[in-house]
């Protein structure tokens, strides 16, 4: 009896408490209406688009009045996990995702670290400045230089076909296996500088006190490295892996759609670039739409976990 | 610091020569183009390995045919268009936004939040979004470019933070003297936070400044085109003709190379010429990116 009539009280209480505070704050409401908008049309609607993956969509026919795809609705999905392209796309979009991680998350730490070193501030400004320079030109201007630089008549090209190491007058990325490579060292190339930003800060963040303790002791430079330097940026270096590890297979479509071409899908065709050409360029929105629902309920999934570990071992986390 | 081995003398040493190299590989390139960009196109197109100068005799041709080229010309106009009003719809929105999910009263502030970072973690995709600006009515309109990417919710987490972190007792003893949201807003809060609308300006500004991929599937006519189009355009799928047409030129790849070139210098000249003075303002962005909360 009691329970009951305190459960009723609550109930009551929050509708009428939300009448007063939407009453009392409703100039604050009213300021987020647009924004609330936005987000409605801009993302909720999108989402709710994500039926047509359940369905044979026609746009004569609209959302709705479309049939629903065969097998309860999952046809798209089981023929494109049947289809020749799942497992080449899986693997070429975690060769690719992993590999560029391998490379480019600890070459940020071994900058920062360097950088620490240097007692000279201008030196240490210039190279700063200089590593950043890759980061402030635009992903299509990077993308040309690398065609250009890569291509038959290109430096890069040149310089390997003299090691030996490729053909001569032919663009590197026309061999299947050297776009990975390619890849990965112009994706270096563009973020190290900018990536060892927030370890420099960390390293800036250290409390000198403990040098100072440690030169009593004797320990030498390598000595402090070892066991001050990096254990006090452990924090941020770990943080850090995780919250890449939850990107893993959101590889973006931009560049990899720039640089790569029908010679090479073999091992370049990514999930990203497959929903764009199969989507965009073929008009089979439902197939494709079902490859990006795929794709992104696992980066979701890897999102979710990585944060709940980095949690765990760092008390920061996403949310 | 005060380590004089000769170990540490060693190391410093070499990691000098391994920072120096560092700065090189990531300016050369950069030179290279330039280089590239002025040298003879006959001379370049059989040139082995490194520039260190121009070959022969210095050619501004390259320059020239990106300066007679309508396409760049309107491109760089659009660009423009699409950042100033892309801005103004970016800063407007996102401070709203931000403000009223930084106000603790708020009973539906924890909903609405989560509304929002929802969206940050998972989208309908690709083809979805298309659909979506198709059925508004927005293909083919310089506004696809605006209106969809008004709001980056991660700039908006970073501004909310910014929000939070000026002292209630301030926007209080406005609200005693009467003051309504948005006069503590514009009058209050946004004077407070100026750092971190610079901040947004940059981020947005280079968003807009680099996007090419939503023009490529929303726009039709080439006369709209961004400049990252037309760059993507001519750079990389080598759509000249109309390019050559203008100077009457064949299309010998002596010439595309040098167009290529020169063209690479002309648009990214800005903002190469100013990025060292942004760093800094990107370097809070990242710091403040970094720790959302």
């Amino acid at each position: 009896m009691k329970k009951s009539k305190k459960a009723a009280g609550c109930n009551v209480s929050f509708g009428i408490r939300l009448k007063k505070d939407l009453k009392k704050n409703y100039a604050a409401y009213l300021i987020f209406l647009p924004v609330l908008i936005y987000y409605i049309i801009f993302a909720y609607k999108p989402m709710y688009g994500l039926i047509i993956a359940f369905k044979n969509y026609t746009p004569a026919k609209g959302i709705m009045e479309s049939a629903w795809a065969d097998n309860y609705g999952l046809g798209h999905f089981i023929k494109f996990f049947n289809s020749y392209y799942f497992l080449r796309l899986l693997k070429n979009t975690l060769t690719i995702s992993l590999s560029t991680l391998l490379v480019t998350f600890p070459a940020p730490i071994i900058l920062a670290l360097l950088l620490n070193e240097v007692r000279a501030k201008k030196f240490k400004k210039t190279v700063q400045t200089l590593s950043y320079m890759p980061h402030f030109i635009s992903t299509v201007v990077i993308c040309s230089m690398i065609h250009l630089f890569v291509g038959g008549n290109g430096f890069i090209t040149n310089a390997l076909s003299a090691l030996g190491l490729a053909e001569g007058g032919i663009s590197l990325l026309s061999h299947e296996k050297m776009f990975v490579p390619t890849y990965v060292i112009s994706e270096l190339w563009q973020t190290i500088g900018w990536s060892a930003i927030i370890y420099i800060s960390a390293l800036a963040g250290i409390d000198q006190e403990l040098y100072e303790a440690a030169r009593i002791d004797g320990a030498n430079r390598w000595k402090q490295t070892l066991h001050i330097t990096i254990p006090s940026i452990m924090v941020t270096i770990i943080m850090m892996f995780i919250l890449k590890i939850g990107t893993v297979m959101s590889l973006g479509h931009e560049k990899i759609i720039l640089l790569y071409n029908p010679g090479i899908y073999n091992t370049a065709d990514v999930i990203s670039s497959y929903v764009y050409r199969k989507g965009l360029l073929e008009s089979n929105w439902s197939f494709s739409t079902a490859v990006g629902f795929f794709n992104s309920v696992i980066n979701l999934t890897l999102v979710i976990v990585s944060n709940k570990i980095c949690k765990k071992k760092t008390d920061m986390g996403l949310w | 610091m005060k380590d004089k081995s000769i170990a540490y003398k060693i190391f410093t040493v070499c990691n000098t020569i391994v920072l120096t190299l560092i700065a090189l590989a990531c300016l050369y390139p950069f030179f290279y183009v330039v280089v590239a960009s002025i040298s003879d196109p006959n001379e370049l197109i059989k040139h082995n390995g490194l520039l260190f100068r121009p070959l022969n005799d210095i050619t501004f041709a390259g320059y020239k045919m990106v300066f007679n080229n309508k396409l760049v010309l309107s491109g760089y106009k659009n660009t423009m268009i699409i950042l100033v009003v892309g801005l103004v719809f970016n800063l407007i929105l996102t401070t709203m936004g931000a403000y009223v999910l930084s106000l603790k009263e708020l009973m539906l502030r924890k909903p609405l939040t989560i509304l929002v970072i929802i969206t940050m973690y998972f989208s309908g995709g690709m083809v979805p979004a298309y659909l979506n600006i198709r059925s508004l009515g927005l293909m083919d309109s310089l506004w696809s470019l605006i209106i969809p990417g008004a709001i980056s919710t991660s700039n908006l987490i970073i501004m909310r933070s910014a929000f939070m972190s000026v002292p209630e007792s301030l926007s209080e003893a406005a609200k005693m003297d009467g003051a309504s949201h948005g006069k503590i807003l514009i009058k209050v809060m946004l004077p407070l936070v100026k750092a971190t609308l610079a901040v947004m300006v940059l981020y947005y500004g280079v968003s807009h400044w680099n996007a090419w991929f939503n023009s490529s599937i929303y726009l039709r006519t080439s006369s709209k085109y961004p400049l990252q189009l037309v760059l993507r355009n001519i750079l990389i799928e080598s759509q000249t003709t109309d390019m050559m047409s203008d100077i009457g030129a064949a299309e010998s790849p002596q010439v595309l190379q040098l167009l290529k070139y020169s063209l690479i210098v002309v648009s990214s000249l800005p903002i190469m010429a100013i990025y060292p003075f942004l760093q800094k303002f990107f370097q809070k962005g990242v710091m403040m990116g970094a720790v959302k909360g």
